[in-house]
C-alpha cells in the first residue's frame, strides 16, 4: 500500500444542495487504523459528504484535509473510491477490469490475490453482463485492494451483497485498517465492524 | 463595478437606467430610420440599398452580443460573480434574434439584385453558423436542468464559441474566394459615400442602446423569477 | 494514460462498439448520396469530396455522445478521475482513443468510397490525407461537446448542434483541399486544415477537462 497518512480531517463543513442546508459546521476527525461510519436516513446528506471528501464537490464552507492535502485535486489522488455504481463494463471479464484499474491505478497488482480475496476467483474470465449486482460489487471491493490508496471513501459498500459478500467486506476494511488505512463509509446497515460513529 | 453585484443594487440602478436607454434607442432608431428614407437612392441598387440600413448594424449587433455573452461568461466562470451569468443567459436570445434579423434583411436585399432568396455569401455564411451558435448556447442551458451547472456549461460553450469564431469566420471568407462568391453584402460594399454613413451609424447607436435596454430588461426578469422561484420554495419547506 | 486509452480501444472495438457502427454510417451514407443525386460520375466527383467530409464528420459523431456518459453513468469516471493522471490526461487519452477508432478507420476507409463517387486518383490521395490530418480536429472538438453534454438524458440530439458550426473549418478546408487538386490549383487548405487541427488537439483536453469536472461535481 502506498504510504499511508495520519488523519482524515473535516472542519466547520457547511453543505447547501439544491438550495437545501444538508449540513452545518460539521467537523470530525478519523486517524489511522481507524475506520468512521457515517449513518443516517436516505437524502442526509451521506453521498455528498464522501463526494466532497474525495474532492469532487466543494463545500459552502469549511476545510477538508487528508494527511496533509486539502486541495481537492490532491486530495482525489489519495482516495479509493467506491460508490454508489460499481464502474463494472459489460464487454471486459472481472479479471480484465481489475487488470486494468490496476495499470491506472499504478497499484501493486496482484490482481489474482485480489480476485481470490473476494471470492471471484472461479469467475474470472466471465464478462460483466453476466454478473449479478453482489458479484459486481465483489469486484468494487476488489478494485480497492488493487489501488493502493492510503483512504477509502466507500458508499453504501454493503448493498447487494448476500450474508457471505458481507463478511468479505467487513474483513478487508477491517484488514486495511489493520494495515494503517483510513476508511469512511456512509452506511444505513450495521456494518459489523469497530467502527466510530458519525449519525448525519 | 462589483458594488453592483448585489442583485438589489443592480435592480436599483437598472430601474432607473432602463428608461432613459429606452428613450435614447427610441431616438436613435428614429433618426436613422429617417435619414435612411431621406437619403437619395443608390444609382446601382436604387432604393434596395435601404435594406442596408436595417441589415448592417444588426450585424453588427449580432457580433457584440456574442462577444458580451463571451465575456459574461468568463466572468461568471473564473469570478463566480453572481449577476454574470445571468447576464449570458439574457444575452443569448437578443444575439439570436438581431442575427435572424441580419438574416432576413441580408435575403430581402439580395433577392432584388440576384434574383435569390439566398446566396452563400461570405457574411451571410457565417451568420447562420453564428446562429447555430446562440442556438446551440440556448439549447444547452435549457438542456441542463441544475441552474449552475447550466451556467457553467454554457459558459465553456460560449469561450470555446468565441475563440472558434475568428476561424470560422476566416474559413469562410476563405471558402468564398474559393469558389469565387461575390461579396457585394460586404459592409457598406464597394465604396460608402458619406452620406450613408450618417444613417448607418443612427442605426447602429440605435441597435446598441435597444441591446442594452432589452438586456437590462431580460436580466431584471431573470432576476426577479429566481426570486419569485426560490420564495415558492421556502414557502413550502 | 496507455492504460486507459488501450481499454477504450478494446471496448469501441468489441461486439457493440461504435468502431464498426461509424464505419457502416460512413458507407451507408457515402452510398445514399448517389441513389438521391444521380449518377452522373461528373457530379459525383465535385461532390465527393464535401459529401465524404460531411459523412466522415456525421459518422465520427455517432459515437461521441457516449464517449464520457457511458462511464460517468456506471461510475467509471469517479473511479478514473481519482486516478493519477490529470484530468486533462484522461480526456486526452478518451479522445485519442475515439479517433483511432472512428476517424481512422473512416480515413482508411475513404479511398474505396471514393472510387463510388469516380474521384480521380490523385483527388483520392488528397481526400485521404485530408481525413486523416482533419479528423482528429472532428473528435478534439466534439469531445469538448460530449463532456459538456454528459449529463443531459438525451444528450445525443444537442450534440451535433453544439459541434459541427464548430467544425465548419474542417468541412470547409477538408474539401476544399481536395477541390484544389480537382481544379489543378494549390490553395494552402491542406496547411490551414493541419494548423486548425493542431490548434483544436491542443486546446480541447482543458476544455474537456473542465467540462467533466463540472459534472463530477454533482
Amino acid at each position: 500500500m502506498a504510504a499511508s497518512i495520519k488523519s482524515v480531517e473535516a472542519n466547520a463543513l457547511t453543505v447547501i444542495r439544491g438550495g437545501r442546508v444538508l449540513f452545518r459546521d460539521l467537523s470530525f476527525r478519523v486517524e489511522a487504523g481507524k475506520a468512521l461510519c457515517v449513518e443516517g436516513a436516505n437524502g442526509v446528506g451521506k453521498t455528498s459528504l464522501l463526494r466532497m471528501l474525495g474532492g469532487f464537490l466543494d463545500p459552502a464552507s469549511g476545510t477538508i484535509r487528508i494527511g496533509d492535502a486539502e486541495d481537492a485535486e490532491e486530495r482525489g489522488k489519495l482516495v479509493g473510491w467506491l460508490g454508489h455504481h460499481d464502474a463494472v463494463k459489460a464487454q471486459m471479464s472481472v479479471r480484465e477490469t481489475l487488470s486494468f484499474f490496476a495499470r491506472l491505478y499504478r497499484g501493486d497488482g496482484d490482481v489474482e490475490a485480489a480476485m481470490d480475496a473476494v471470492g471471484l476467483t472461479r469467475l474470472a474470465d466471465l464478462p460483466g453482463q453476466y454478473l449479478s449486482a453482489g458479484q459486481k460489487k465483489r469486484v468494487a471491493l476488489a478494485r480497492l485492494k488493487l489501488c493502493g490508496r492510503p483512504l477509502w471513501l466507500m458508499d453504501e459498500p454493503l448493498a447487494s451483497l448476500d450474508a457471505a459478500g458481507k463478511t468479505i467486506a467487513a474483513d478487508l476494511i477491517t484488514a486495511y485498517c489493520a494495515r494503517g488505512g483510513i476508511a469512511v463509509v456512509a452506511t444505513h446497515e450495521l456494518l459489523g465492524i469497530a467502527c466510530e460513529r458519525l449519525v448525519l | 463595478m462589483l458594488r453592483y453585484a448585489n442583485p438589489t443594487r443592480f435592480m436599483q440602478l437598472s430601474g432607473t437606467l432602463v428608461p432613459w436607454l429606452a428613450a435614447a434607442s427610441i431616438v436613435l432608431l428614429a433618426a436613422g430610420l429617417y435619414l435612411g428614407f431621406t437619403v437619395p437612392p443608390d444609382y446601382q441598387q436604387g432604393d434596395t440599398v435601404r435594406v442596408m440600413f436595417i441589415h448592417v448594424p444588426a450585424a453588427w449587433t449580432a457580433m457584440m452580443g456574442y462577444g458580451l455573452m463571451a465575456v459574461a461568461s468568463l466572468v461568471g466562470l473564473v469570478w463566480r460573480h453572481p449577476l454574470a451569468d445571468v447576464a449570458a443567459k439574457s444575452a443569448a436570445p437578443l444575439g439570436a434574434l438581431f442575427t435572424a434579423l441580419g438574416l432576413i434583411t441580408g435575403s430581402l436585399w439580395g433577392r432584388p439584385m440576384w434574383g435569390a432568396w439566398w446566396v452563400w455569401d461570405g457574411r451571410l455564411t457565417s451568420f447562420l453558423l453564428l446562429l447555430f451558435l446562440y442556438l446551440g448556447y440556448i439549447a444547452l442551458w435549457n438542456a441542463i436542468e441544475d441552474e449552475t451547472r447550466a451556467a457553467r456549461a454554457a459558459a465553456i460553450l460560449a469561450l470555446v464559441g468565441a475563440v472558434n469564431l475568428p476561424i470560422i469566420e476566416f474559413s469562410v471568407d476563405w471558402w468564398t474566394t474559393l469558389h469565387q462568391g461575390e461579396s457585394i453584402l460586404r459592409s457598406g460594399g464597394p465604396l460608402i459615400s458619406t452620406v450613408y454613413l450618417w444613417p448607418l451609424f443612427a442605426m447602429a447607436l440605435g441597435y446598441t442602446f435597444l441591446f442594452f435596454t432589452l438586456w437590462m430588461i431580460r436580466i431584471r426578469t431573470e432576476i426577479l423569477s429566481r426570486r419569485v422561484r426560490s420564495l415558492m420554495l421556502t414557502g413550502e419547506a | 494514460m496507455s492504460a486507459l486509452l488501450l481499454r477504450d480501444i478494446r471496448l469501441a472495438t468489441r461486439a457493440g462498439g461504435s468502431a464498426m457502427l461509424a464505419l457502416a454510417f460512413f458507407a451507408a451514407v457515402a452510398t445514399l448520396v448517389p441513389l438521391g443525386v444521380g449518377a452522373d460520375l461528373k457530379l459525383l466527383a465535385r461532390i465527393a469530396a464535401g459529401v465524404l467530409w460531411v459523412a466522415a464528420v456525421l459518422a465520427s459523431l455517432l459515437a461521441l455522445d457516449r464517449l464520457f456518459q457511458a462511464d460517468f453513468e456506471d461510475g467509471s469516471l469517479d473511479v478514473i478521475a481519482l486516478a493519477p493522471q490529470a484530468l486533462e490526461t484522461t480526456a486526452f487519452a478518451k479522445t485519442a482513443a475515439h479517433w483511432l477508432t472512428t476517424g481512422l478507420p473512416l480515413t482508411i476507409l475513404s479511398p474505396l468510397l471514393a472510387v463510388l463517387f469516380g474521384l480521380p486518383e490523385n483527388a483520392t490521395a488528397a481526400l485521404f490525407v485530408s481525413l486523416l490530418v482533419g479528423t482528429p480536429a472532428v473528435s478534439a472538438i466534439g469531445a469538448v461537446g460530449a463532456g459538456l453534454t454528459l449529463s443531459i438524458r438525451r444528450g445525443g440530439l444537442i450534440l451535433p448542434l453544439i459541434v459541427l458550426p464548430l467544425l465548419s473549418p474542417a468541412v470547409i478546408f477538408g474539401a476544399g483541399a481536395v477541390l484544389a487538386v480537382l481544379d489543378g490549383l494549390s490553395n494552402g487548405a491542406l496547411l490551414l486544415l493541419a494548423a486548425f487541427s493542431f490548434f483544436a488537439c491542443v486546446l480541447s483536453p482543458f476544455a474537456t477537462a473542465a467540462a467533466l469536472r463540472l459534472n463530477l461535481g454533482s
